[in-house]
């Protein structure tokens, strides 16, 4: 069976070589680096521009930006079909592409996240190395521990006021940094769809910015998800620790701190959400004034056969609602883990929008492309580029966030910064 | 003290050494490659389609299948038919079963997933059938998007795919707007029309060009004033398909109408 297939009904005239080539994965993959960029944004609002408030979930989040890393190439493995060969964009790199910067823009992020990731936790792993040290009888986890924290201080241990000064400085910097890096790594996803001139619905120089603002709703959204996730987990610890050990922050403390931080992120979400529609009204009412040729087989697409998706999923439930959830006063932990999810949702449908809806229709313009989304994994095919598939690089970045917070720990660590 | 033995080893290691990051240096040489790119040759192979001439009977896309190996059964083509038949009250209706493989065996056009459709023969205004292949464009999106650079342009204009070096990512197939690109349902990588360059290079023609029986398929050689393809291109009222994406496609129609995706 020919790629495609399996998942593409066609309707009138496509032309006989067209098919849905890029499915699930292929929306995984913005929804994917747009959370990295935005959880990366939220992070470098409180180390650049001191928003203090933010403290609290600016580790959170920068760590949470680690996690997704490496999923945000993973949904680009999983739809190559040659994935043995995906190397070669690193290796053979042919620079009028736009995918062939992937490669330098994505390490270059990468080492930019550990290296500020290495300043803000510097102090905490020599710390520990001391403590462990200083221990006269050593477990096998604790020696283990040991020589993963001597590795990762690299010897620097020096902890002196004036060291952790230039630590902070250089977080301060990286974030910086970072900032455009992390736009740009998204950004450039949406050049990825948005200089495909061959398709009508992708076109656009708005895309990048559009993509951009998204990523950065969907990054803030999921850091508060995952924020409340875990603050609900600890307050559930601290209830039953509280008699044992009552150096324990109380779960009243808890919970006033947990309001205050979500208050303040949803105000920043808010703000990016107002521009991401901006910007997406901005296209569609350009589009529908300027009704050039495609626009006809667009009009069909966007007002007809992808109406739910769009006016009542996209906008309606991804954007609306959560819209008046945040806007209405007396916000509670309650609402907004309803109006994130609900953000989340919105962002993912609007990435389905743009990479399913610009194939819905054949570049003759004479017929449409309906796509079925693989459910049971029949073959490797059918689970990469289907729902489990997709569930999986869902899963992997909490897993991998799980993983890393057992070596460095998100909360009740002191710092400088 | 080295003596004479040692001393020989020693140099062909070196040397040998030496020439690996050579070579690689030769492989990279930048103006070997452009001027290999943008080299003045004399050939440059372009198509001619004379749509009036064809009667769809699809023998083209049979003879490409079998010469090119493309999978018999398989929904994909590397070259196709498509029969338009304009109704009096101006419904533009297409179709290309199996991308003609067959030719056309009915009347009742293919709506997909609508099945078929039948037109009664007096409200017809206008039929006609339309040959598509590869435009192998003067400035291909195609090869520009290829992140790895296995779609390339030869020096006389085809458009071939590396099927060594393809990763399979499908962003040549989203850049194309003619949608001649698929992937090859065995070996998993990018696929089109190569003009039958393998013939080409040996003196003949392409085989959707032997096989078909009207002349409505031509092959030719634009650099050369004397083709008889470059006259009827040059002194003829000919058509090229939208050319509005800036590819400049070197596929000429005679013929062609309004309606033609």
């Amino acid at each position: 069976m020919v790629h495609g297939e399996a998942w593409t009904l066609k309707e009138f005239f496509v032309y006989p070589n067209e098919y849905i080539y890029w499915s699930i994965q292929i929306v995984m993959y913005p929804f994917m680096t747009g959370l990295v960029a935005g959880a990366f944004v939220l992070s470098s609002l409180y180390h650049v521009f001191g928003v203090k408030q933010l403290k609290d979930i600016a580790r959170f989040s920068l760590v949470f930006s680690l996690a997704l890393l490496p999923v945000a190439m993973m949904p680009l493995m999983l739809h190559l079909q040659q994935p043995q060969r995906g190397i070669y964009v690193m290796m053979t790199p042919h620079f009028t592409s736009a995918i062939a910067a992937f490669g330098i823009v994505f390490t270059t992020y990468g080492l930019l996240v550990a290296s500020e990731i290495w300043f803000v936790y510097r102090q905490f792993i020599v710390e520990t190395v001391l403590e462990l040290r200083g221990k006269q009888q050593r477990s096998t986890v604790e020696s283990a521990q040991l020589t993963l924290y001597s590795l990762l201080s690299m010897g620097a241990m020096d902890l002196s006021p004036e060291a952790l000064h230039k630590d902070e400085r250089a977080v301060g910097i990286l974030a910086g940094i970072g900032i455009p890096i992390a736009c740009f790594l998204h950004g450039y996803a949406g050049f990825i769809f948005g200089s495909v001139k061959a398709n009508a619905l992708w076109m656009t120089p708005l895309m990048p910015v559009i993509f951009i603002c998204s990523a950065i709703v969907s990054g803030i959204a999921l850091c508060i998800v995952t924020y409340i996730v875990t603050m609900e987990i600890r307050k559930l610890i601290s209830k039953r620790k509280k008699k044992s050990t009552p150096r324990l922050p109380s779960t009243e403390e808890l919970k006033s701190a947990e309001i205050q931080v979500v208050t303040i992120t949803v105000k920043y979400l808010v703000m990016f959400l107002v521009l991401a529609i901006t910007l997406e009204l901005l296209d569609l009412i350009f589009r529908t004034y300027t009704a050039v040729k495609s626009w006809d087989i667009l009009r069909s697409v966007i007002y007809e056969r992808d109406f739910f998706k769009i006016f009542i999923l996209q906008y309606g439930l991804g954007n609306l609602v959560p819209f008046i959830i945040f806007l209405r006063p007396g916000l509670t932990i309650r609402r907004a883990l309803l109006g994130t999810l609900l953000v989340l949702m919105g962002v993912f449908m609007m990435r389905w929008n743009v990479v399913i809806g610009g194939q819905a229709f054949s570049a003759s313009f004479s017929g449409f492309m309906d796509y079925h989304l693989p459910i049971w994994p029949g073959n490797v095919e059918l689970f990469k580029e289907g729902l489990f598939g997709a569930l999986t690089v869902i899963t992997t970045p909490f897993v991998l966030f799980y993983l890393i917070t057992r070596v460095l720990p998100v909360f009740g660590v002191k710092d400088s910064h | 003290m080295m003596n004479r033995r040692e001393f020989c080893k020693k140099t062909m290691i070196v040397a040998g050494g030496l020439i690996i990051p050579l070579s690689a240096l030769e492989v990279f040489n930048p103006k070997r490659l452009h001027a290999e790119k943008d080299g003045e040759g004399k050939v440059r192979w372009v198509f001619l389609v004379d749509v009036h001439k064809c009667v769809g009977c699809g023998f083209c896309v049979k003879a490409c299948k079998i010469e090119n190996d493309v999978t018999w059964d398989a929904n994909v083509t590397r070259t196709w038919v498509e029969r338009y038949v304009v109704t009096k009250d101006g419904q533009t209706l297409i179709d290309s079963p199996k991308g003609a493989r067959d030719g056309f065996v009915t009347q009742k056009i293919d709506q997909a997933s609508h099945g078929l459709k039948e037109v009664k023969p007096e409200e017809i205004a206008k039929g006609f059938f339309v040959p598509k292949l590869c435009n192998h464009c003067e400035n291909p999106p195609c090869v520009q998007v290829c992140p790895v650079g296995a779609t390339y342009q030869t020096g006389d204009g085809v458009v071939l795919v590396d099927r060594t070096w393809c990763i399979g990512c499908g962003y040549c197939v989203m850049g194309c707007p003619y949608g001649v690109r698929y992937f090859h349902p065995e070996l998993h990588v990018a696929e089109k029309c190569t003009l039958c360059y393998h013939r080409l290079s040996q003196g003949m023609l392409s085989a959707c060009v032997d096989a078909c029986p009207f002349g409505a398929r031509r092959v030719g050689n634009i650099r050369d004033p004397e083709d008889p393809v470059t006259k009827i291109i040059t002194t003829e009222q000919v058509n090229v398909l939208k050319e509005e994406f800036g590819t400049k496609p070197q596929v000429f129609y005679l013929g062609s109408s309004r309606e033609v995706k």
